[in-house]
């Protein structure tokens, strides 16, 4: 259910964002954003200068005057609260979306009695399940809650979270026994226990840290915002220091100009927006359909070093398929493809089902009969034979590794040809992974199963090397066959046979060389690693045990999404370090509007001083008010959206992002507040 | 703290017998067998020592006039007036040493006055001209020692001292050694 | 090409050529490896080592480093203060110097301790020689101090992981054995060959060739001159400091000086690449600290060549430039090169008075100190440098889309933290010392008239450079200023304490900290500091943050004077 609507303000976010940006000026909420927060307090002098100034003060200049400084400076806290607003109605407009499906579905409930569960259901609200109870669900239920399958299997359309339409198989036991509150059981009856308190659900936690009750300040925040606050005390001091300075220059300076060139150089911009580029980052994710347990496995993303990729759905189309029948000498092709058909018919893998598909391709001439007839007698494929089959009439057809027919053959002392061992050797060095069929213990040929490389994604291995991103592709294959995928797909390493131990241990050692490891994964035996790694993505549609492992949760199950988070997490700090840059940038202009404001009156030879010829001090004054607070509305969109990422190296990268932000910022406020200066003049010469 | 106390204490007595003895000892030894015995630059004239690296006050009208001095070539208290480029003051004085050296030489065009001349040097002890600023006073020398002009300012030309190697730094004229020189000059 | 500007060509082209070898050099002393003089040194080191009782095979954390150096520093400050305060009667006193005022000892200890060197004393009354003896002695060992400190860094940048940074005591005597004592004696000799005097006889007295008696201060001046520059003191044997013909006779030991002034600044940035072996990251953050220089140089030259507008208006010639507080024998190019060269890096020597330089070289020259890391002092430049590395690669650092990180190490908030701190220290005491003393100096002009030597603007000017000297560990002064009072002895007393002792600890400490943090190695998506754009960068950074902090008060003073006669 990724969101159509791309529109970054509707009607409903903007209102409940407004209303929220009020609530926000509340001293004690804007107490944490060091920067903001002194330009409330800022205002607050305003507000009572303006006072003053009604009860008769005469020093500090006009009302009209200070009254605009002050509108301007309560609209550069209320752009500020607002842009944080939105992004977090955004977010929790996406979440609740997510959420609405299961509040108050009917659940099931089995209730206990001693220690025994006894099936006596009774139906309660979804919100009164606690963790550890167990429910049932039957063909055409909600999901109550999150849980894991128990007992039973169903199919299970997880369209509202996933948006993909086929449905999926869940069954106790396996890798695949998670089910998530509000998707639709279609078949079957499975139970379930539940696995989280209400409201403690990977969903409610993602709205609590949106809603900002227990959204915490990353690492990166915190030291981004030392260095914002830093950045302010600078400015204090400048500012505190220039009143003496001014009276040893016999320069009079208003309240309102020390309050503006204060609040104008303190880094208001990025100060205002940095918790909204946070919360933008995880909405972002969520966007992607991907749920994060915290802002900071979102900014660690951004870091990652290595990722370790499974093979099968990401680097390969799901799974093997065949590519060519290779019939033995004297074995007429037809008749080939007509054995492996039959092998094939009882074979629900993956690689089954495409021989079957593949011979359909060949079957022009209609030769081949797909129909299960009576009489046939299916041999499942069992770990001592090795090989699956079916005996029809008198014939015994079989299908499986070669060393396994081989020996089937040998074993009744028929002789293995030499062009069919030839083959399977060509076809394992190639990467294709070969099948021996044999009818009544004689070789008939050989079926090439491939691995079809996902289209693209050669391109995408390039653009993460360029990221400097390692990519590992994690497979049960043998090396030989490991290598040539690897190698084709390009990624830069790979771990061929893989247990889950062995992930673990590549982890580790990635790990211990300094490096951030990234990894997905959906089984319980993957839990461990998904822990260990620095970024663990596990699959929505994995074991709980993996859920609760790793720190954020795919809902599309799609194994690529690792490179998408990526990118997520480097844009989000590229859009802290961007929106800093120009904020700093910005001061050069401001100075240069704010200076020359403040002593051209008591020394004229400092009018040279201002380059950007503004019409009076306090014209330029309000002009630079005027642009602080109006910039940071025009960047919430930014903010939100993210700077864009391109994979061109890290040099580079700096050198585009310094000079879009950098020089723009400079320049960017020098044409600004002339322009400003200009409405401005032109407003107070056309009302007098 | 008392453990790193102790070691630090010695060190520093170690430290000191060592930088500010035995360095300055073997250094001071050396100096003896410099030309002129680690004492500065010395020059010898009627039985007299000079420094030459000194600066001497010379403002009589048959001596070539050193450079003003803020602190009137005191040589135990150097220094200079620290007066800011555009101090009124300051500019006021300026004028009055231009004043003061066209009366003293008529006939030199104002435009010809080197600024040395009329400005204070850092240390209120520098003892040397601008070849421009003593050639400017040959005219006034020769006037009052009833000298030819053009002896003068051979002379003059005599006493520049080329820039380092020929290569680096201004030329100069060293004040006390021209005088000198004058005076020798004169005594023949 | 004119004499003068060759001159100063082959001073900036011979400090380089002897430093980058030095630097090798250096760099190779901290790391404990063999160098030619082994032979020499050791015997002389061991002595040291077992007559003091210091075992230099103990490591040291980041805090033991900082005590140890805070420790003896405070015995120094002790033993200043009792030296200065009782020369009168102490021996090596032959013109009867009386001894220093509390405030003024107190002054004078910090100052040479924190390898300022501010003086307000005059150095031909205000010390005897035995105080010169002891004050060049803290010559070597605040250079070394600030060496120490830089070589703990270096061992710190490196890759591996460890909360020890090598021993305090190590690094500071090998700083002083190998590097200082060996290079100031070479110095030394030149200078006394060159008409520079070395004696330890008081006062001479002779009649001038006109008549008049006069007085000269003299001294073991060559010895003190040598470790005075080559340690980035700067602080004067005499009132006039460089400027004095003594001090300075001509223009070979000009060069001389201020050669060795600004070799080790150089030398340690090559250091640094051959101790981490990233000689590129060396080049970079030199070719940044050179852009800087050059940017404030090139006009100090232009400005004092082409003279004070003020006097050409007079009629007169002034095509040898600005020669107010100038010497014919240095000439104004060479002054205005040696004024940003004192000011970049701490020695705060002069040649030249710098209160009579045009307003707008004045400004420069504070700029350079509120930059205070354009080479920077002995040791210490780099550590100012490094702050704004790591400032700029926070910033940088998250334009790439990574959490930051400096040589394979993340750059946290506890790093910020201290990172801000001292650069924030700096514009925080510059800016707090020039408010308060206006604000005193605001109540009652005329009581305080003395204070300022220049009204107006320049004025002002004269008190900023004061804390800018004070601030960045200087020592030179707009010497108008009329320092040698209590207020002036004691405030800047403690702002040299904050300013000295901050800016070492905070670095060693970030360093002590990234060391003890994993490593990780460098990949396509990694920030890399040695390149032209991280450079830019970084040069950037440290412009924006000097700019915004010191604008509204250089348009007060400079600024303000220079447009008011332009």
């Amino acid at each position: 259910m990724r969101l159509a609507n791309k529109s970054l303000f509707q009607k409903d976010i903007i209102g409940q964002a407004l209303k929220q940006s009020i609530v926000k000026l509340h001293p004690k909420i804007m107490f944490h954003n060091p920067v903001m927060f002194t330009v409330e307090i800022g205002t607050f002098i305003m507000l009572c200068v303006c006072i003053g100034i009604l009860h008769g003060q005469k020093s500090q200049g006009t009302f009209g005057y200070n009254f605009t400084v002050f509108v301007f400076l309560l609209l550069t806290l209320l752009f500020a609260n607002f842009a944080e607003a939105v992004a977090e109605a955004r977010g929790k407009a996406q979440a609740e979306s997510l959420r609405k499906t299961r509040e108050e579905t009917p659940a099931k409930y089995i209730q206990p009695v001693g220690e025994m569960y006894v099936n006596e259901m009774k139906i309660i609200p979804s919100s009164q399940l606690k963790k550890g109870d167990v429910f049932i669900c039957e063909a055409g239920d909600i999901i109550p809650a999150d849980g894991e399958i128990i007992q039973g299997l169903a199919t299970i359309d997880e369209s509202a979270i996933t948006g993909e339409s086929a449905p999926v198989i869940r069954e106790a036991g396996g890798d695949k026994s998670s089910v998530t509150g509000g998707t639709k059981v279609l078949s079957d009856k499975i139970k379930v226990e539940v696995t989280a308190e209400p409201g403690e659900s990977f969903l409610d936690k993602m709205i609590a840290l949106v809603e900002g009750s227990s959204r915490q300040k990353t690492p990166n925040e915190i030291a981004l915002t030392i260095l914002l606050a830093g950045f302010t005390l600078v400015f204090i001091i400048v500012t505190v220091t220039l009143k003496p300075f001014a009276d040893y220059a016999h320069t009079p300076i208003t309240i309102a100009a020390f309050i503006s060139l204060f609040v104008c150089l303190i880094p208001t911009t990025i100060g205002g927006l940095l918790s909204a580029i946070g919360i933008a980052g995880m909405d972002r994710a969520l966007r992607a359909n991907v749920i994060t347990k915290s802002g900071k496995a979102v900014e660690t993303a951004g870091d990652v070093d290595v990722l370790l990729l499974d093979k099968t759905g990401t680097i390969t189309i799901g799974n093997r398929k065949a590519t060519h029948f290779y019939p033995a000498n004297g074995i007429d092709e037809k008749q080939f493809i007509r054995a492996a058909v039959m092998s094939s018919m009882a074979d629900d893998t993956p690689e089954g089902k495409s021989i079957i598909e593949l011979a359909k391709q060949n079957n022009d001439s209609n030769f081949i009969s797909f129909e299960k007839k009576a009489g046939m007698k299916f041999i499942k494929f069992t770990a001592e034979t090795r090989s699956s089959g079916m005996d029809y009439d008198n014939h015994r057809i079989r299908k499986g590794a070669s060393d396994a027919i081989k020996k089937l053959i040998e074993k009744s002392g028929n002789p293995f040809p030499a062009e069919i061992a030839e083959k399977v050797r060509s076809i394992s060095e190639n990467g294709g992974t070969p099948l021996v069929v044999s009818e009544n213990e004689s070789a008939k040929g050989v079926i090439e199963l491939q691995d079809i490389i996902k289209p693209g994604i050669q391109e995408r291995f390039q653009r993460l090397r360029k990221m400097g991103i390692k990519t590992v592709m994690v497979t049960g294959d043998n090396p030989l066959t490991a290598k040539f995928i690897a190698d084709k797909a390009g990624v830069d390493d790979f771990i061929a046979e893989a247990t889950p131990e062995d992930k673990m241990d590549y982890i580790r050692k990635e790990q211990t060389g300094g490096r951030l490891v990234a990894m997905m994964g959906d089984g319980t035996n993957d839990a461990p690693a998904l822990a260990q790694a620095d970024v663990g993505v596990a699959m929505n549609s994995g074991t709980q045990a993996a859920r609760e492992a790793g720190n954020m949760v795919d809902l599309d199950n799609d194994p690529t999404k690792l490179i998408e988070i990526v990118e997520i997490g480097k844009q989000l700090l590229m859009t802290r370090g961007a929106l800093t840059t120009f904020s700093i940038a910005n001061d050069v202009a401001k100075y240069f509007a704010i200076i020359p404001a403040l002593f051209i009156m008591a020394i004229p030879a400092l009018q040279h001083l201002n380059i950007m010829n503004l019409h009076s001090p306090q014209s330029a004054i309000l002009s630079a008010v005027i642009f602080n607070a109006i910039i940071i509305l025009l960047l919430i969109p930014l903010a939100l959206k993210g700077v864009v990422y391109k994979p061109v190296g890290a040099s580079a990268l700096l050198r585009r992002n310094l000079f879009i932000y950098g020089i723009g910022g400079i320049i960017a406020p020098f044409i600004g507040i002339k322009l400003i200066d200009l409405l401005v003049t032109f407003l107070v010469i056309y009302l007098k | 703290m008392k453990s790193s106390l102790i070691p630090a204490v010695r060190l520093t007595i170690v430290l000191i017998l060592l930088l500010s003895g035995v360095y300055n000892l073997v250094i001071f030894g050396i100096a003896q067998i410099a030309p002129n015995h680690g004492k500065g630059e010395i020059v010898m004239y009627n039985g007299k020592v000079y420094y030459s690296n000194i600066g001497q006050s010379f403002t009589e009208d048959k001596y070539f006039w050193s450079r003003p001095s803020a602190v009137n070539y005191n040589a135990a208290g150097s220094g200079g007036s620290n007066m800011s480029p555009f101090n009124k003051d300051y500019l006021k004085t300026v004028q009055a040493r231009i004043d003061t050296f066209l009366v003293h030489d008529p006939g030199i065009k104002k435009q010809d006055i080197p600024v040395g001349l009329v400005t204070a040097s850092g240390s209120g002890l520098d003892p040397d001209l601008s070849p421009a600023g003593a050639l400017i006073q040959v005219p006034r020398i020769a006037r009052v020692r009833h000298l030819p002009e053009n002896q003068v300012r051979a002379l003059v030309h005599a006493n520049i001292q080329r820039p380092l190697f020929g290569l680096f730094g201004p030329a100069k004229v060293n004040v006390l050694k021209l005088n000198i020189a004058l005076d020798k000059l004169s005594l023949k | 090409m004119d004499t003068e500007i060759s001159g100063i060509v082959c001073m900036f082209v011979a400090t380089l050529v002897i430093s980058f070898p030095l630097g090798r050099y250096i760099a190779k002393v901290y790391e404990g490896q063999r160098t030619l003089l082994d032979p020499v040194f050791n015997p002389v080191e061991k002595f040291l080592y077992r007559i003091s009782g210091i075992h230099i095979s103990r490591e040291m954390n980041w805090k033991q480093q900082m005590a140890a150096m805070l420790t003896i520093n405070m015995i120094w400050f002790l033993l200043g203060m009792f030296i200065l305060m009782n020369q009168s009667w102490l021996p090596l006193n032959p013109d009867h110097n009386p001894g220093q005022s509390p405030d003024l000892a107190f002054n004078t200890a910090i100052s040479f301790i924190t390898n300022c060197n501010l003086q307000d004393y005059s150095g031909e009354t205000g010390v005897s020689y035995l105080s010169q003896l002891y004050l060049m002695f803290l010559h070597f060992a605040s250079a070394a101090t600030g060496m120490a400190a830089a070589a703990a860094v270096f061992n710190g940048l490196k890759s591996s992981t460890t909360d020890k940074l090598g021993n305090f005591y190590n690094y500071f005597i090998k700083s002083i054995t190998r590097i200082l004592l060996p290079v100031s004696f070479i110095i030394a000799i030149l200078f006394v060959f060159n008409g520079m005097p070395m004696t330890f006889l008081g006062k001479d007295t002779l009649t001038s060739l006109q008549g008049a008696i006069m007085h000269i201060s003299r001294g073991p001046v060559a010895g003190y001159v040598a470790i005075k520059h080559l340690g980035t003191n700067g602080g004067g044997f005499f009132n006039a400091n460089s400027a004095h013909p003594f001090e300075n006779p001509d223009y070979f030991t000009n060069m001389v000086e201020m050669i060795a002034q600004m070799i080790i600044p150089f030398a340690m940035v090559f250091a640094l690449g051959f101790y981490l072996k990233r000689k590129k990251l060396a080049y970079v953050i030199f070719a940044v600290m050179t852009l800087g220089f050059l940017l404030l140089v090139i006009p100090n030259i232009s400005m004092e060549t082409k003279g004070n507008p003020a006097i050409a208006a007079m009629g007169i010639n002034t095509s040898a430039g600005n020669m107010e507080g100038k010497e014919v024998r240095f000439g104004a190019a060479a002054s205005g090169y040696w004024s940003i060269a004192t000011t970049v890096i701490s020695t705060g020597s002069v040649n030249s008075m710098h209160d009579s330089f045009m307003p707008l070289s004045g400004m420069n020259m504070m700029l350079a100190m509120m930059v205070n890391c354009f080479y920077g002092g002995v040791g210490v430049g780099f550590l100012n440098f490094f702050v704004f590395i790591i400032l700029a690669v926070f910033i940088g650092g998250l334009m790439v889309g990574r959490t930051p990180e400096f040589l394979g190490k993340k750059i946290e908030a506890r790093e910020m933290k201290i990172a801000l701190i001292v650069a924030l220290l700096h514009p925080f005491l510059i800016l707090t010392g020039t408010a308060l003393a206006s604000y005193i100096y605001v109540q009652d002009p005329s009581a305080y008239a003395a204070w300022l030597n220049n009204p107006g603007f320049h004025g002002f000017s004269e008190m900023l450079y004061q804390y800018a000297s004070t601030t960045a560990n200087n020592g030179s002064s707009f010497a108008g200023l009329g320092a040698t009072t209590p207020w002036w002895n004691i405030s800047t007393g403690f702002v040299l304490l904050f300013s000295r002792y901050l800016p070492i600890i905070g670095p060693v400490a970030i360093a002590g900290s990234l060391a003890a943090k994993k490593y990780t190695p460098e990949s396509a998506g990694t920030l890399k500091p040695d390149t032209a754009t991280f450079g830019l960068m970084t040069f950037a950074v440290i412009f924006i943050i000097t700019a915004l902090s010191f604008f509204p008060s250089l348009a007060l003073g400079p600024i303000a004077e220079y447009f008011t006669f332009h």
